[in-house]
């Protein structure tokens, strides 16, 4: 039998309750309970943010807290900000720069590159590559994404 | 892959926490970022775990006369982002970025990582270098241990079933203290192939050992004469023995001439 327990918190604003078993992870219950597919899971140990979502504003692996722990949280993901229009530069730029082929990181790509964009006002190329190091992505060679990335926290050069 | 079963309690008192951690197939979840990567893999099964993260107390930095204590529960974020860290130790200012990526700094813990005493991890080689002292309780007690003492030997340490780590006090830096953190790693947020932790004379190694290992020597010939009698690194996938061995000497070397310059 597995243990299930009620959780309730705020997803993408609106207010959820449901009953989970604990070993389920954040970003299966935000994916198979409430049909949020954008969120990815590639690895489910951490190592390639396809997962990352939001929980009370901070960026965080959504394969490595589990849904009961966010009982009480407000958690964001891709649809999420995606609505609000918080990422439509980001989006844009992504497009424009040919930043995503097959898409699969791009959703936790946005939103570790949006968590840059909201704290720095000026940022090198190096420091973008530093904080996308736990971002993997298959198929562009991250150039494209740097220069997006870059775009949207410098501006056009 | 999935997490096992298993069941789960937030208590909201330390006296609930000590309670439910006398079960001997119980687990500590702080901030989950190596225990849920185990649990995922099924390379743990525990029947129950414990997650500290509302326990009141064991958070929090703060500095009290010559030292400054960590609450088990800061996170790397907290401790990244603290002024107090960073005037105060700035050798544990300089490894936090090393550790991992953002999204698993917001999470991790600097009690989680000091109780999985995980060779390669930075903060255990910055305890031993700063000889930090270990605020330890169970049920009914609590003792302090130090650093040197409390790493006992791969994933091993001074922790008996039943006992939480709760904080860590490091001292506060003095004018003529001296440190410096180095790091060599394929891309940035992996573990260390190797890395150093140095203050003043004694030069801490990681990913070197099962352990943090501990070189004194207050001249350069005496850390280098040393480093070749203790430190006998195991090969990882990409790197021999020999190959680690030379990288601590480089290390060192830049470590040395940071100190004394
Ligand atoms: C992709 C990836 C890369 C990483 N890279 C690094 C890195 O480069 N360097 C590094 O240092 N770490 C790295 N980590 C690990 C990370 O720093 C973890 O946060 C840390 O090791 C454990 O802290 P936690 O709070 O998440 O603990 P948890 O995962 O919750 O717990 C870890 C262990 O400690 C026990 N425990 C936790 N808290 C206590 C306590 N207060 N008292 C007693 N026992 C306790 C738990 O029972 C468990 O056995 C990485 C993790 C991932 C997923
Ligand atoms: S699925 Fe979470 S980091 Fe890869
Ligand atoms: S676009 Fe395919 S993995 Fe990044």
């Amino acid at each position: 039998m597995e243990h299930d327990y009620d959780i309730t918190l705020t997803v993408n604003g609106t207010k959820v309750s449901r009953r989970v078993p604990a070993r389920q992870h954040l970003v299966d219950f935000l994916r198979e309970d409430l049909e949020l597919t954008g969120s990815h899971a590639g690895c489910e140990h951490g190592v390639c943010g396809a997962c990352t979502v939001r929980v009370n504003g901070e960026i965080v692996r959504g394969c490595l807290m589990l849904a009961v722990q966010a009982n009480g949280c407000r958690v964001d993901t891709i649809e999420g900000l995606s609505d609000s229009k918080e990422l439509s530069k980001l989006q844009t730029a992504f497009h424009e720069h040919n930043a995503l082929q097959c898409g699969f990181c791009t959703p936790g790509m946005l939103m570790a590159a949006q968590d840059l964009v909201l704290k720095n006002k000026k940022i090198s190329r190096e420091e973008i590559r530093t904080q996308l190091s736990g971002n993997f992505c298959r198929c562009t060679g991250y150039q494209a994404i740097v220069d997006a990335i870059e775009e949207v926290i410098n501006g056009k050069g | 892959m999935k997490a096992p079963d298993f069941a789960y309690v937030k208590p909201a008192t330390l006296a609930e926490a000590f309670g439910l951690l006398e079960n001997p197939n119980a687990k500590i979840l702080a901030g989950g970022q190596s225990l849920i990567p185990s649990l995922n893999m099924r390379l743990s099964s525990p029947e129950l775990l414990v997650d500290i993260t509302g326990l009141a107390g064991l958070s929090g930095i703060s500095v009290q006369g010559n030292s400054i204590k960590i609450g088990a529960l800061a996170t790397h974020a907290q401790i990244e982002k603290s002024e107090d860290i960073r005037k105060h130790v700035p050798l544990l200012a300089q490894a936090v970025p090393h550790i991992a990526h953002a999204a698993i700094r917001n999470r991790g813990t600097i009690g989680g990582s000091l109780a999985l005493a995980d060779p390669a991890a930075e903060y255990p080689a910055c305890a031993v270098a700063l000889e930090a002292v270990f605020i330890i309780k169970n049920k009914t007690s609590e003792r302090r241990v130090n650093a040197e003492r409390f790493f006992k030997g791969l994933f091993d340490t001074d922790l008996k079933p039943g006992e939480l780590l709760v904080a860590v006090e490091f001292p506060v830096a003095t004018k003529s203290d001296r440190s410096v953190f180095l790091e060599l790693t394929r891309r940035h947020g992996d573990y260390a192939i190797i890395g150093l932790a140095a203050h003043n004379s004694r030069f801490v190694f990681l990913g070197a050992g099962s352990t943090p290992v501990l070189i004194k020597g207050d001249s350069m010939e005496k850390a280098k004469a040393a480093l070749s009698k203790s430190l006998n690194p195991s090969a990882d996938l990409y790197n021999s023995s020999a190959t680690k061995l030379h990288l601590a000497g480089v290390l060192l070397e830049r470590a040395w001439n940071t100190i004394t310059t």
